[in-house]
């Protein structure tokens, strides 16, 4: 099955001298759910700005699905939906407007434009909104309003760049359904994400892109197989002592009630429960502390740099 | 995309277009109506009825061509340079430019769309003219055409400005420094004939004087240039306003990164 993106060898350097893709390779399945993470500046929005046509490469090669976009770019650009970082559209227009108009961009015809905007709107909770002027949306409905937009030829490759920047956690978390809905049925959706849990909680594959070069390409539970080191934190029933002082472990107490245990790779969890049980410590929840993908992503960007 | 697909996108943009100016109908229809109702008032009634006639004809019948021609030239020109800016300012012009609609199909939407403001307001400014004075039309055929013409030319120009702005100043600096004043000198007011044999032959340099005269053709049945030699030089310029404006979306400078 040919891949939904490939990118070969894909370099940008802007009028200015500045080298933003060096050589940029990736692939993305079909079907896939794919993050690319990177820091500010690392060349994300480079490299969807020019799958996309917004961004004139230098070199390289983009094939989408089964079009090269240097010998048919007009076929690329149906197969693709694309949600900017910045809001783009005319904020005078009403919500309903701009969905339709995209669809007319793409060919579309006026009754079908029309029932796909329903569809999205209805289905991204806008529908109440729709004969409103986009400047008075929230910043969350106004990505929710480009989601829409982007789906109205409903493409088969879906491309979100920080979809939900900004946007407040229940709103995060019914976008998050949403992209798994349509991911499930058969878009292949890439993200870029300063939101690590975000990609973890999203991703099946990861690219984490540095200073213009791919630093990292695998699938998030192979990178996270590398992680020499998680943190948990257990909250007990019983107050815990100042100093818990479990063999083989590194431990802090947080307060009275919840402490944190650093896990090695090798070794084993069941280890502490057996050690807390024997000092009958009974553990009434556990959880990580912090995103474990964060770690790895600061390790990976600050040893390519 | 097929024939058919490129056409809705035709579509889709000059509604759009349209839809835009009819919103801001204050702002877009009604300014140049009430301008060329003073134009009228003052220098056909007031002035004119103390110059007599000219180039055969009572002032009043002279200037209303010309008037109605410069409603046509800025109202068509000023909707593709603000509409267009305004969507690169505002980013929506990559709604186009990541769809696979083709680059013609995106500046003909546009020059359309000028082209529907500007006859829209030469319709109005025409029924305006009818408190003034009667109008005998010539040659309609002439009318017609060169209305188009002269629309799609400046729609293109303004399209070509738009794309080079960078502020919504740059967007005001041609119309006020370059296209009124060719407008005032390219013969609304007068006739060649009144000109010293040097500024005549000056003035056969300006594009405006040709779309006024031909224009003036149309309507009154006369003429200071050559209808043929009008034409020409109108397609003449289209042609070349077209080819830039077509190099400047195909490149995708100031449009793309």
């Amino acid at each position: 099955m040919i891949p939904a993106l490939r990118i070969e060898n894909l370099s940008k350097v802007y009028d200015n001298g500045f080298e933003a893709l060096k050589g940029v390779s990736l692939s993305v399945e079909q079907g896939d759910f794919y993050a690319l993470l990177g820091p500010n500046g690392a060349g994300k929005s480079t490299t969807i700005g020019i799958i996309c046509s917004l961004v004139s490469k230098t070199t390289g090669k983009v094939q989408v699905f089964d079009a090269d976009i240097d010998e048919n770019f007009p076929a690329a650009k149906k197969y693709i939906g694309i949600v900017p970082q910045e809001f783009n559209f005319n904020v005078f227009e009403k919500a309903f407007d701009i969905v339709v108009n995209q669809g007319g961009y793409y060919g579309m015809q006026a009754p079908l434009a029309r029932e796909r905007a329903e569809k999205y709107l209805r289905a991204l909770g806008l529908w109440d909104k729709r004969d409103v002027p986009a400047r008075t949306l929230s910043g969350g409905m106004k990505r929710r309003l480009m989601i829409a937009r982007a789906l109205v030829h409903e493409p088969k490759l879906l491309i979100l760049d920080e979809p939900t920047a900004g946007v407040d956690i229940e709103m995060r978390r019914s976008m998050w359904d949403f992209l798994k809905k349509i991911n499930a049925e058969g878009t292949t959706i890439i993200l870029t994400t300063h939101y690590l849990e975000e990609a973890e909680a999203l991703c099946r594959h990861i690219g984490i892109i540095n200073n213009g070069e791919i630093v990292e390409n695998t699938s998030i539970k192979a990178l996270l197989r590398q992680l020499q080191r998680e943190v948990f934190i257990f909250d007990s029933v019983e107050e815990l002592e100042d100093d818990i002082g479990i063999p083989g472990f590194v431990t802090r107490r947080l307060d009275a009630h919840s402490m944190e245990i650093e896990v090695e790779k090798g070794q084993s969890i069941n280890q502490v429960f057996a050690e807390l049980g024997n000092r009958g410590i009974h553990i009434s929840s556990m959880r990580n502390r912090a995103n474990r993908l964060e770690e790895m992503f600061v390790n990976l960007v600050e040893g390519a740099a | 995309m097929n024939p058919t697909e490129q056409y809705r996108a035709f579509m889709t943009i000059v509604r759009k277009e349209v839809r835009r100016y009819m919103r801001i109908w204050t702002q877009t229809l009604l300014p140049s109506a009430i301008t060329m109702s003073l134009y009228f008032v003052i220098f056909g009634s007031l002035i004119g009825s103390r110059i007599g006639e000219m180039g055969g004809f009572s002032y009043m019948e002279f200037v209303v061509p010309g008037l109605i021609m410069m409603a046509i030239v800025t109202n068509s020109y000023s909707n593709v340079v603000s509409s267009f800016f305004g969507s690169k300012f505002n980013h929506s012009v990559e709604e186009l430019l990541v769809s696979p609609t083709p680059n013609y199909v995106i500046l003909m939407g546009y020059v359309v769309g000028g082209v529907s403001r500007g006859l829209l307001v030469a319709v109005v400014v025409t029924l305006v003219s009818l408190f003034f004075t009667r109008l005998h039309i010539h040659s309609y055929f002439v009318v017609v055409v060169i209305v188009l013409m002269t629309s799609t030319l400046f729609a293109l120009a303004g399209f070509i400005n738009a794309v080079f702005a960078n502020s919504f100043d740059d967007i005001s600096i041609i119309p006020t420094f370059v296209l009124t004043p060719l407008i005032y000198l390219g013969g609304v007011f007068y006739s060649m004939d009144l000109l010293p044999e040097f500024w005549a032959g000056v003035s056969k340099l300006n594009p405006l004087v040709y779309v006024v005269n031909a224009f003036r053709y149309g309507v009154l049945g006369v003429s200071d240039v050559s209808l043929g030699v009008a034409f020409g030089m109108i397609a003449l310029f289209t042609v070349i306003a077209f080819a830039y404006s077509m190099h400047l979306l195909n490149s995708g400078k100031r449009l793309r990164q």
